[in-house]
């Protein structure tokens, strides 16, 4: 299908680390997909595989947890996540409306990416920041009190920064690999 | 990585014994923990060894903060007496909408909680403990493993702790967004690196948890209270409380009030008062419409039902729960109940695990039928049809995923029901349909 890839020499270090915690392989499961997801951008069909030889698992096992968990990703994510709380305290103050600002600056809906790569656009349930609605997430960041002025300037910016950053590691290959295979 | 904290002055109806941030002191920082009385609780613990602090904690009346309310100590002492390894789950993935409770400890004072992991793991003669915390908290987790590596490297964890002879390994163990990882089986299960599918009970996990062996899972407010109470002793803290209620409770307000936070109050405190003097009264002064006490998972609360005692058995009597104790507010006239209610079912069907037909099936109802009252196609035999289907999945279900679904839609159809009437004519009316009266469904 597509050449073999393995982990770098500080993700399989990390692996080892991981292994050290639980008295079952399978424990360090989990820990590894978020590794290997680090690494590889998303968990395509071979990275799956590699997670299974490293752990010495069925390829079962894997895509079954691996399917299970939103955060560990079935397709490729673009540059910058951007997850919109759209739960009942957020929605109290606001969400909707900053959904629609981000619809509007990206010319995507909920769980699209943008062509380019740069923005994936979702809805989140709630990120228990209540007292400091309305919120989102931008990767690994969270952002609190989030008004419609504040939300379109960061946008501005993190397109700027797009430009300069470029889309993920083998966005475009990527693209093609999912849609053959979904052909 | 956190802000840098400043002082303040805490409202004099708090009581403060677990929230400190009002100090202005970054208790990221171990030294600054220890230079605070940190890990004298230890030191204590060992005096007192296992019996002596689980009777502190048994005497205290702590029950778990997570929300079930079920008594600490008595759940410790639930550990067969066997060989096998056993393990304390730090169960800190906070997830129920509309709850901020474990993140203070989590991202601003998380050596509160591993002291708590520390005599806890003692007690229960634990020498691996997992803190499980939740996916989407980044900066809980970046705290959290930074806090554990500056206790690995002042001999606070690892083997021979501070020459104590016992050992205890803390690992940060992530979630990956799956709200249902906080049922402390499905919990068990994602720390195996399987599916958070909820597990049959019993064998209850104090027999067989994770790995198959002998667990103890207690919330983050659980064990962050334990070393304020060997501090204060047991008696003293239950008596901070009311009676089976012991000790200071996390409580937060958010949603439409004019001073939204987390606050500690003592167990049992009035409902109205938190809301109205701690989070400073209703936006613009309003009526309240709706109240949901602890989390979405809680029947809603109409303005009527506010006065209550916020502990575990003072909502009974108006039908719902403490939950979390973090109250959502919706205030009349900023709030689209039935926009509201079609979050909470999307929310339960996203997150069922699957398992269970009335809970995988049911809540998806429950979300087809909001979708299509909010949609502008409803009818007032819909609100009826709601009430049934909440009603077949109630009790029908391995785990209480299916009631969480339930109850706060069931809550709203009954108590709200002249609301939810006018909501689906103004839908309806707004794009040019006409509602079908109740006599003339065939239901009806």
């Amino acid at each position: 299908m597509s050449e073999p890839i393995a982990f770098s020499a500080a993700a399989n270090a990390k692996i080892a680390d991981l292994l050290g915690r639980y008295p079952r392989k399978q424990g360090a499961l989990i820990p590894t997909l978020y590794v290997a997801q680090d690494e590889f951008g998303w968990l395509k069909p071979e990275v799956m595989q590699l997670v299974a030889n490293t752990l010495e698992l069925p390829l079962s096992s894997v895509l079954a947890t691996a399917m299970f968990y939103t955060m560990l990703y079935k397709k490729p994510v673009g540059r910058f996540h951007v997850q919109i709380c759209t739960n009942v305290s957020c929605y109290l103050l606001g969400s909707d409306e900053l959904m629609a600002i981000a619809q509007a600056a990206l010319g995507i809906a909920p769980g699209e990416s943008t062509p380019d790569g740069l923005f994936t656009l979702e809805s989140v349930q709630c990120l228990c920041a209540c007292d400091r609605a309305p919120t989102l997430q931008i990767n690994k960041e969270d952002h609190f009190k989030v008004t419609p002025a504040k939300f379109k300037e960061l946008l501005e910016t993190l397109k700027t920064d797009g430009v300069k950053l470029g889309p993920p590691v083998g966005w475009l290959a990527d693209q093609h690999h999912a849609h053959a295979a979904h052909a | 990585m956190s802000t840098k904290p400043t002082a303040y002055t805490p409202h004099p109806m708090e009581k403060r014994v677990l929230l400190r941030d009002h100090l202005g002191v970054d208790f990221t920082r171990l030294e600054n923990y220890l230079a605070h009385g940190g890990f004298k609780m230890w030191q204590k613990a060992m005096e007192l060894g296992r019996d002596g602090v689980l009777a502190e904690v048994k005497a205290s009346g702590l029950r778990g903060r997570g929300g079930a309310g079920f008594p600490t100590g008595m759940k410790w002492s639930f550990l067969p007496k066997d060989e096998r390894p056993r393990y304390l789950v730090v169960n800190a993935d906070e997830g129920e909408p509309g709850t901020f409770k474990d993140r203070y400890f989590l991202e601003l004072d998380p050596f509160r909680q591993l002291e708590g992991i520390l005599i806890a793991a003692y007690t229960i003669n634990a020498h691996v403990s997992y803190i499980y915390i939740r996916g989407e908290y980044w900066n809980s987790k970046a705290v959290t493993e930074d806090a554990i590596a500056q206790l690995y490297k002042a001999g606070w964890l690892g083997k021979n702790i501070q020459g104590s002879g016992f050992d205890l390994d803390v690992y940060m163990q992530t979630g990956a967004g799956a709200y249902i990882c906080g049922e402390e089986t499905a919990l068990i299960e994602s720390i195996e690196g399987k599916p958070g599918m909820p597990r049959l009970k019993p064998p209850f996990p104090a027999n067989i948890g994770v790995f198959g062996m002998p667990t103890i899972v207690n919330n983050t407010e659980t064990l962050s209270a334990v070393p304020v109470i060997l501090e204060m002793g047991g008696e003293v803290w239950a008596a901070l409380g009311t009676p089976k209620n012991g000790g200071t409770k996390l409580v937060g307000v958010a949603g439409h009030v004019k001073t939204p936070g987390l606050f500690e109050v003592p167990m049992g405190a009035s409902m109205r008062d938190v809301i109205y003097t701690l989070g400073g009264g209703i936006t613009d002064d309003r009526e309240i419409l709706a109240i949901i006490p602890g989390g979405s998972s809680c029947p809603f609360l109409t303005k009527d039902e506010i006065d209550v005692a916020m502990d575990f058995d003072g909502l009974k009597p108006v039908g719902s729960m403490l939950g979390t104790a973090c109250i959502t507010v919706m205030a009349e006239g900023l709030t689209d109940l039935l926009g509201v209610m079609q979050r909470v079912t999307a929310f339960y069907q996203h997150e069922s695990c699957g398992q269970c037909t009335p809970c995988r099936q049911g809540t998806g109802w429950l979300k087809a039928i909001a979708d299509k009252m909010d949609e502008g196609l409803g009818e007032d035999a819909h609100i009826d049809l709601l009430i049934s289907a909440c009603n077949q999945i109630e009790g029908n279900t391995i785990c209480a995923h299916g009631e969480a679904a339930a109850w706060p839609i069931r809550s709203i159809a009954k108590k709200f029901r002249p609301q939810l009437e006018a909501a689906i004519r103004q839908r309806a009316a707004a794009h040019g349909y006409v509602v079908k009266p109740l006599a003339a469904h065939p239901a009806a």
